[in-house]
């Protein structure tokens, strides 16, 4: 492995130092992917393994992926690649990022490529809610691949000690309110040893708290992604339902809630209940020493949650030979079956409806019910929060999350302000 | 006269490649920086157009520009003296020999040879409440949980910490340096004169230390507004830009929202700083710095 | 600034205001207690890198030892891909920073010229307009020259570093004008007088230098993120930032092995060099 790293290095530092350009023609059809990790560890070798299978049954195309960081590096190694006019073939990217990509030019939509009866099959197979993120304008710009939603742990043997039934999440937002309060232990100093719920917001909060938002019966953004709605009255119970967990009822930490310690935070005991994604659930189950269940987010008016994850994107500057490699590849990869591998290796949500039904799935969700709660979801869930100028817009909500949870701003003006900041940017989109 | 000439053509010859990278890479990107912020950001169905200074005009209204400006101004003024303090005392100390000097030594040094995105992480640990190191400790000492960098009023403080510390034992190899090469017979004069060690210190080390303390304070100033690696893994310039520092703001506008000509205003801005701060140093500082 | 007169000698004469008695002993508490503190972060990657996943939070003695942490993260990123890019990339902006910097130092320091000052103080701009602050526009003119995701990129805007021209051109400065003129008497060119009297009298400038852009460019972040895509370019910290950015997240075990990785190259270095390392500060004169 030593030996093959550092001659193929020497080879890339020779290619590097003396022809760019040159190191990038190839003679087979190369499609080049960037895939973000989002889940850690083994995927890379795994993603390996199906570049192979691949290439195995078709020899003409040579796969390359790169594996490029977390969603957030990911779109931004794209566009640069992108804009300093060598992009990636295709990648996986936020299904949100397809606003921003359709602005800078930067993908073709995939039904040009699907010509076949077989093909428009496959391209109405996928969950529909996975779609609404995935479609602008009557046409596809992205395929989905690794899903998710937002779905709530919680420790079972926590809540028989504090006299609830370990077998009963809560299902509404009083309940869930009610549960946490008998899960929150003090210690004799009236330090918190315990907290009952914990809802992550660093970083991106707003995927987060358009769980609260649904379930409020809000929406945060129309289908064409040019107008927000972040101050609407339900948006704004849905945050001082949030705020009032941490601030009024001292049963969720206060402040920030940093998303990547949640999962330890858990494992560690020091929370009953997390709201993270279905894509830990691998995670959750190797780390946790103890009896866990998952369940669908709680109702406020309806249940709700967002859809989450990555699709596939087609870039425009590929030439056509690479595009159609790669919408052979997309179309492979996202068979009833490997969909149905990549969600049970992963704990992502399988993308089809398909995919549930194939043998491998029916006996893990047999053995492991629940990998089936992120489906079950599903008629409930959202598009995920997605405009134009995207990353912008949504942080404009997450400040002002922020703000509310640090208790800087009332839920009220904080989401006031983010709305104004949004209809600043989104203003020449309409 | 003739050697004049050939000695400028000499000159002009050896500094040619120094100074065509520099053009390159500094002079020229500051230029266009200017330039660039009178211009709107092209996109890929309109182009760039001139616009004045509507860019500057942005950035006045921008309450984030200028929770970053606010936000650098406080991590400056804490890093800066703080980091140069310690670095001044670390030195002193391992100069004097106490006690497992050269362990000691090892020990302010080391956090300038780990990265700093590395050593984020480890701090991130000592920061988490309820089980992070910190909170072990506090809580040892019955204190009160804090959640140190998910709160308005502590994150900011929080990351300046770290990077007092990141920096302190850099800036002690450049005092040890200066201190070991004092002439041992101001010592001597001095205790003859029966001063203090305070007054030994304050009335000929430390003036003596002077151009040592401007490099280090040259770098201190540098590193206020370059040391951003760490709110990368940290806070992510949250809660709400509590953290958010200039460059790292410039970083987000200018490749995580593409918008290249405001990141380009904001870096005038960063510059213009840099320029005034160095005009201060040189300036001021400099006379009253005893050369030998 | 001026330069150190010679070495200094061992002293036989001591110190007078050396503490002793109680207060070596109150100097020396404090500054072990500093530097215990100081250490903590590494020590703690230590503890964390050595033990199994569930003992990062909690400080058991009696906790078991592994180096299991070590074998997944070497096996989860390709390190040593990142360890060849990052030691060819450190290697490459220090031989051009100091092939650069004497050239440029030397005509600064001996040379008299029209424009001289004018090029010292366009050279000295640099120390505050570092490259750091200049990372959109860099970025625009490295993707022009279609250079964007290469080991180069990272290290352009670099190379011609002021601190290093300006180090040794006061280095250069306190060579005696005798050496000098006798060896042009001898007929030697300026080039040959810079390479046999000026370099060799200016290298413990040299190592210090050496030493302090080594262990700035190998854990410089911000620049090599932005301009590296993929792992054939990537170095170490960009590396270690991608891998450790899980949304699963944090596990300390696996990111402090890898931390240890990549950073015991330079920390193995320091602990067995650190007396010359010193030394050389000291004698480069930086003061």
């Amino acid at each position: 492995m030593d030996r093959r790293d550092v001659l193929s290095g020497a080879a890339a530092l020779a290619g590097s130092l003396a022809l760019p350009g040159l190191a990038r023609s190839q003679a087979a059809t190369e499609v080049s992917f960037f895939y973000p990790v989002a889940v850690g560890g083994p995927i890379t070798k795994l993603i390996d393994t199906y570049a192979a299978d691949f290439e195995k049954e078709n020899p003409a195309i040579k796969l390359k992926p790169i594996y490029a960081g977390t969603y957030q590096e990911t779109i931004v190694k794209a566009l640069t690649a992108h804009k300093s006019g060598t992009p990636p073939v295709t990648s996986v990217l936020l299904s949100t990022d397809m606003f921003t990509l359709i602005d800078e030019d930067a993908i073709v939509p995939f039904d040009s490529f699907v010509k076949t009866e077989d093909d428009k099959k496959w391209l109405a197979s996928f969950f529909p809610a996975f779609m609404e993120n995935s479609q602008t304008g009557g046409k596809t710009w992205g395929i989905p691949f690794q899903r998710s939603t937002v779905v709530l742990y919680w420790n079972k043997e926590l809540f028989k000690e504090a006299g609830l039934d370990p077998e009963k999440p809560p299902t509404s937002w009083a309940e869930q309110l009610e549960f946490a309060q008998k899960l929150t232990k003090k210690d004799a100093s009236g330090n918190v040893t315990q907290w009952g719920i914990q809802i992550p917001s660093s970083g991106f909060p707003y995927w987060l708290f358009q769980g609260l938002s649904t379930q409020a019966g809000a929406i945060l953004a129309n289908a064409a992604g040019n107008t927000t709605n972040y101050a609407d009255p339900a948006v704004v119970e849905a945050l001082q339902y949030w705020v009032d967990l941490a601030q009024k009822h001292k049963v969720h930490p206060p402040g920030i809630v940093e998303w990547g310690t949640t999962p330890k935070d858990f494992f560690e005991k020091k929370v009953a209940m997390m709201w993270t994604t279905t894509g830990n659930l691998t995670n959750v189950r190797s780390n946790a020493k103890f009896p866990f269940g998952v369940a669908m987010l709680p109702a406020g008016k309806r249940r709700g949650s967002p859809t989450g994850g990555g699709n596939f994107y087609l870039s425009k500057k590929a030439t056509p030979a690479q595009q159609e490699a790669a919408f052979k590849f997309i179309r492979w990869i996202t068979t009833p079956e490997r969909a149905a591998q990549w969600g049970i290796d992963t704990g992502y949500v399988a993308v089809s409806p398909a995919a549930y039904e194939t043998a491998a799935m029916k006996t893990y969700a047999a053995g492991f019910p629940p990998a089936l709660v992120a489906r079950d979801q599903l008629p409930h869930a959202v598009a995920e929060l997605s405009t134009h100028e995207n990353q912008r817009v949504t942080k404009a909500l997450n400040d002002g999350l922020q703000a509310a949870l640090t208790g800087t701003k009332t839920p009220q003006k904080a989401l006031e302000d983010a709305q104004a900041e949004a209809e600043r940017i989104l203003k020449p989109y309409r | 006269m003739n050697s004049r000439a050939t000695a400028t053509v000499h000159g002009w010859l050896l500094l040619l490649p120094a100074m065509a990278c520099l053009a390159l890479f500094t002079h020229w990107p500051a230029v266009a920086s200017l330039i660039e912020s009178f211009y709107s950001t092209a996109k890929a169905r309109r182009p760039a157009r001139f616009v004045g200074l509507d860019n500057y005009e942005q950035l006045l209204a921008d309450p984030i520009f200028w929770k970053a400006m606010s936000n650098n101004l406080w991590f400056a003024l804490g890093t800066i003296p703080t980091s140069i303090a310690l670095a001044l005392l670390m030195a002193v100390w391992v100069n004097d020999k106490i006690v497992g000097r050269t362990w000691v030594r090892m020990a302010f040094f080391t956090p300038t040879i780990l990265p700093m995105i590395a050593v984020a992480n480890i701090w991130l640990f000592f920061f988490t409440p309820q089980y992070g190191l910190l909170e072990q400790i506090v809580g040892l000492f019955g204190g009160r949980s804090t959640n140190w960098l998910g709160s308005q009023d502590t994150a900011l403080a929080a990351i300046t910490v770290v990077a007092i510390w990141k920096e302190a034992g850099f800036f002690m190899i450049f005092y040890l340096a200066a201190l070991q090469a004092l002439p041992p017979s101001l010592g001597e004069a001095a205790a003859i004169e029966g001063a203090s060690r305070w007054t030994y210190f304050r009335r000929i080390q430390f003036p003596l230390l002077m151009p040592t303390t401007l490099f280090v304070l040259i770098n201190a100033v540098i590193n206020a507004f370059r040391m951003v690696d760490h709110i990368f893994v940290m806070t992510r310039g949250g809660p709400d830009n509590a953290t958010t520092l200039l460059l790292f703001y410039i970083y987000q506008v200018g490749f995580s929202f593409w918008d290249t000509a405001y990141a380009a205003t904001l870096t005038c801005v960063l510059l213009a700083l840099l320029a005034l701060v160095a005009f201060v140093q040189y300036g001021i500082l400099e006379r009253r710095t005893h050369y030998r | 600034m001026s330069a150190a007169p010679q070495p200094v000698v061992t002293a036989a004469r001591s110190d007078p205001y050396a503490p002793k008695g109680l207060a070596l002993t109150l100097e020396s508490t404090g500054a072990i207690l500093l530097a215990l503190l100081w250490v903590l972060p590494l020590a703690y990657a230590v503890w964390a890198a050595i033990h199994p996943a569930e003992y990062t939070t909690r400080f058991v003695l009696t906790a078991p030892l592994t180096l299991d942490n070590f074998t997944r993260a070497w096996a989860a990123a390709p390190f040593a891909r990142y360890f060849l890019n990052t030691f060819i990339l450190v290697t490459m902006i220090l031989a051009f920073q100091l092939v650069l910097g004497t050239l440029a130092a030397y005509a600064l320091a001996r040379q008299d010229f029209w424009g001289r000052d004018i090029a010292f103080a366009l050279i000295l701009a640099q120390l505050m307009i570092m490259p750091d602050a200049l990372i959109v526009e860099n970025y625009r003119t490295l993707a022009r020259l279609d250079l964007i995701d290469t080991i180069p990129a990272i290290a352009l805007p670099y190379i011609a570093s002021a601190f290093g021209i300006f180090l040794l051109r006061q280095t250069f400065k306190t060579v005696p004008k005798e050496l000098d003129d006798a060896a042009r008497v001898e007929g030697a060119s300026p080039l040959q007088v810079l390479m046999k009297v000026y370099v060799p009298l200016a290298k413990p400038t040299y190592v210090a230098y050496g030493l302090v852009s080594v262990s700035y460019h190998w854990n410089n972040f911000l620049w090599p993120l932005l301009v590296t895509n993929s792992v054939e370019s990537r170095p170490l910290t960009v590396g270690l930032q991608v891998f450790s950015s899980s949304d699963q997240g944090i596990d300390w075990a696996v990111i402090c092995a890898a931390t240890l990785m990549t950073s015991a190259p330079l920390l193995i270095g320091f602990l067995l060099f650190q007396r010359q390392f010193v030394q050389s500060f000291m004698r480069a004169g930086i003061k």
